[in-house]
């Protein structure tokens, strides 16, 4: 008898050959939202109001109010949340097609020169190169940025943000091209506060990641941990953002699920 | 002369803390209508309309033609005629007081009047009346020198009338304005032991961090009044030894109502002004409560700055004065409850400061080192009312005299 791949992956997970690894910040009041200029809107921050907990407002249960943003702590962004995917079909969290929701990854690590300059660019080139010594980044892939930026939560260092604006890796314009029309992917995923650079601001053209990522129906993962603990290719990321309707994004549990490496 | 205050020291674990009782608090309307004029720190009496006569204490007619009384500033000078020691006491407070002076005063007002003494008044002397709020809210008049003596604010039955920085250890909520530094550097320089200064978001920078938190006396701490868990857990740290909250918290944003409004920042801002308020009163209050009467460094004061047009609502403004009515609601509330525990609620109303969010409007505005002084003038008087600039001063004469008419003028 041929075994579904359901079932397969259901042993896998039962004897754990695939483990789950979680790739998600703990929502907590002080975890750092992204920072705007002062005259723009902000991002508000986790918050949680105790509504009982075993006392006079209900003495046998326990559960708070939260408020956030929906771009708060690790997070999905939909097309709908750049301007540019403002028209596209199906471009908010409650259409998202939820066939998206579990995709491959493949992991492209820059942590060692994102840890020499904070301000690292990825480039088309620095890809083509990673491609002649990795092979080719294959297609509807989430494209895992590892900055090991993830270790920076609880730092100054972690927004990173200077007097001249924050100081964060991310792509250019011409890597986010590449990505998204020779490489089809289904997203960038990062571990910083946002998918652009922190200077992406200055950039030509500005904060490509989001602009190029949303206006080609693709999507964005934020604020990710344990990046650094998925292999190269193979982790498979199931990330379900909540059912807002009209939603521009989603905080998120994101898991990879990845298989055990044998001794 | 007066013996200045000494350093306390720290408590004797094994002693029980005094309970704080406060003065018999049963007063008549007219007294309590006193007590709205102590709360400005005004001498006021009541004279009549009809005769002319000035009355003490608050009645509800003139004692002598019957006519009809109405509230007058008047000349605070007066001589003491009598002077008596209280060595014994039925009430709670003043049993924990003793002895404690009080003496006949010949006004120049015209009536005489019992009245409580600084410890550097002596029969005879010419002195300066003031009328002050007890522990309870209760409208009282003490007599104090005519001229400044040495380490007079130290006496110690004037410091039941006040909430003097000296000595105290305060905690100012928002460290990283320009006013809480200003505020924080004023009250060390009155004395305070130390002042804990709050940062909302300690993993960012703020402008003057290195050289506030450098200073001797200042203590930085985590605290973020949009956050519960936050307030509580520094209310757990330090809540027993917190003697006076200062509320510098605010969040102003320009915008109407239907026009040009953001709901974000109202949020924020209402999280921040209103909840913030609750939060720090909720987290903080009780411990103080319970130390009112605690020795040298009691705890004493509950102080929240907030913009005056709380009053009467403000065009181009109207979120930053909608929090700022509900502040000045829940201020009302809390007032009430602390004074039943000896506790002072002090608002210091501020027209538009010199920051970043009222770049719009034309001068004058109010300096930080401006309000830091009406801050330490706030404690040292026990003032329940203060105004810090003359924008200020003018909208809450404005609104004294005819509320409504102010609401029309500054929402036009």
């Amino acid at each position: 008898m041929t075994r579904s791949p359901l079932t397969l992956l259901a042993e896998a997970l039962a004897d754990r050959t695939v483990e789950c690894i979680d790739l998600t910040n703990t929502l907590s009041p002080d975890f750092p939202v992204i920072v705007l200029p002062a005259e723009f809107g902000q991002c508000a921050p986790f918050r949680m109001e105790k509504v009982s907990r075993y006392d006079d407002n209900g003495p046998a249960w326990y559960w708070n109010n939260i408020s956030m943003n929906e771009h708060t702590g690790t997070h999905f962004d939909a097309p709908a949340h750049w301007v540019t995917g403002k028209d596209l079909p199906s471009n908010t969290v409650d259409a998202v097609p939820t066939q998206d929701f579990v995709a491959p990854a493949v992991v492209i690590d820059i942590s060692k020169e994102a840890a020499a300059d904070a301000d690292f660019v990825l480039t088309r080139a620095f890809l083509e190169d990673w491609e002649a010594r990795n092979g080719e980044i294959p297609k509807r892939h989430w494209i895992a940025l590892r900055t090991d930026w993830y270790k920076r939560v609880g730092t100054p260092e972690y927004l990173n943000l200077k007097e001249d604006g924050t100081h964060s890796p991310g792509p250019d314009g011409s890597a986010m091209e590449f990505l998204v029309h020779e490489r089809d992917c289904v997203g960038l995923a990062v571990e910083t506060v946002g998918t652009d650079a922190g200077q992406a601001f200055h950039f030509n053209p500005p904060l490509p990641a989001h602009s190029i990522l949303h206006g080609n129906g693709r999507y964005g993962l934020q604020c990710l941990t344990n990046l650094d603990k998925l292999p190269t290719f193979g982790a498979m990321i199931v990330a379900c953002p909540l059912k807002i309707e009209g939603g521009s994004g989603s905080p998120l549990r994101v898991i990879a699920l990845v298989e055990r490496t044998r001794a | 002369m007066t013996k200045p205050l000494p350093t306390p020291k720290r408590k004797d674990p094994l002693g029980r803390s005094t309970l704080g009782h406060v003065p018999p608090g049963l007063r008549s309307r007219a007294a309590t209508e006193m007590a709205t004029y102590a709360a400005q720190g005004r001498f006021v009496l009541q004279s009549c309309d009809r005769c002319r006569s000035v009355t003490y204490p608050p009645r509800d007619r003139c004692p002598t033609c019957w006519g009809t009384l109405t509230w007058v500033d008047q000349d605070s000078g007066a001589r003491v005629e009598a002077v008596t020691t209280i060595r014994h006491s039925t009430d709670n407070f003043f049993r924990n007081h003793m002895p404690w002076r009080i003496g006949t005063v010949r006004l120049d007002a015209g009536p005489v009047a019992i009245v409580h003494l600084h410890g550097d008044v002596q029969q005879g002397d010419r002195v300066r009346m003031t009328l002050r709020l007890d522990r309870g809210g209760n409208p009282a008049l003490l007599a104090m020198p005519k001229e400044e003596t040495p380490n007079m604010q130290d006496d110690p039955q004037l410091r039941c009338f006040t909430a003097h920085p000296k000595h105290r250890r305060i905690l100012v909520t928002d460290g990283r304005s320009a006013i809480g530094q200003a505020i924080a550097r004023a009250l060390l320089k009155a004395g305070a032991q130390t002042v804990f200064l709050g940062d909302a978001d300690p993993l960012m920078r703020y402008p003057g961090k290195a050289e506030i938190e450098a200073q001797e006396g200042i203590e930085p701490v985590s605290l973020n009044l949009t956050d519960s868990g936050s307030v509580q857990e520094l209310a757990a740290q330090l809540g027993g030894r917190v003697d006076i909250v200062i509320n510098t918290a605010c969040f102003v944003r320009p915008g109407g109502v239907a026009f040009g409004a953001k709901l974000s920042d109202l949020q924020a801002g209402f999280d921040l002004g209103v909840l913030g308020l609750v939060r720090l009163a909720q987290g903080f209050a009780p411990a103080m409560s319970a130390r009112s009467d605690d020795g040298v460094n009691s705890a004493a004061a509950f102080l929240d700055i907030l913009p005056v047009s709380g009053l009467s609502g403000q065009s181009g403004y109207a979120g930053a004065a909608a929090s700022a009515a509900a502040r000045l609601s829940l201020l009302s509330g809390l007032r009430g409850e602390m004074q039943q525990t000896g506790i002072r609620v002090l608002s210091v109303l501020t027209g538009p400061v010199d920051d970043d969010w009222h770049q719009e409007l034309p001068q004058p505005k109010v300096a930080p080192g401006q309000l830091a002084r009406a801050v330490v003038h706030a404690l040292t008087e026990g003032q329940e009312f203060t105004c810090a600039g003359d924008v200020a001063k003018d909208l809450f004469a404005r609104w004294q005299a005819n509320p409504l008419l102010t609401m029309r003028e500054e929402n036009r």
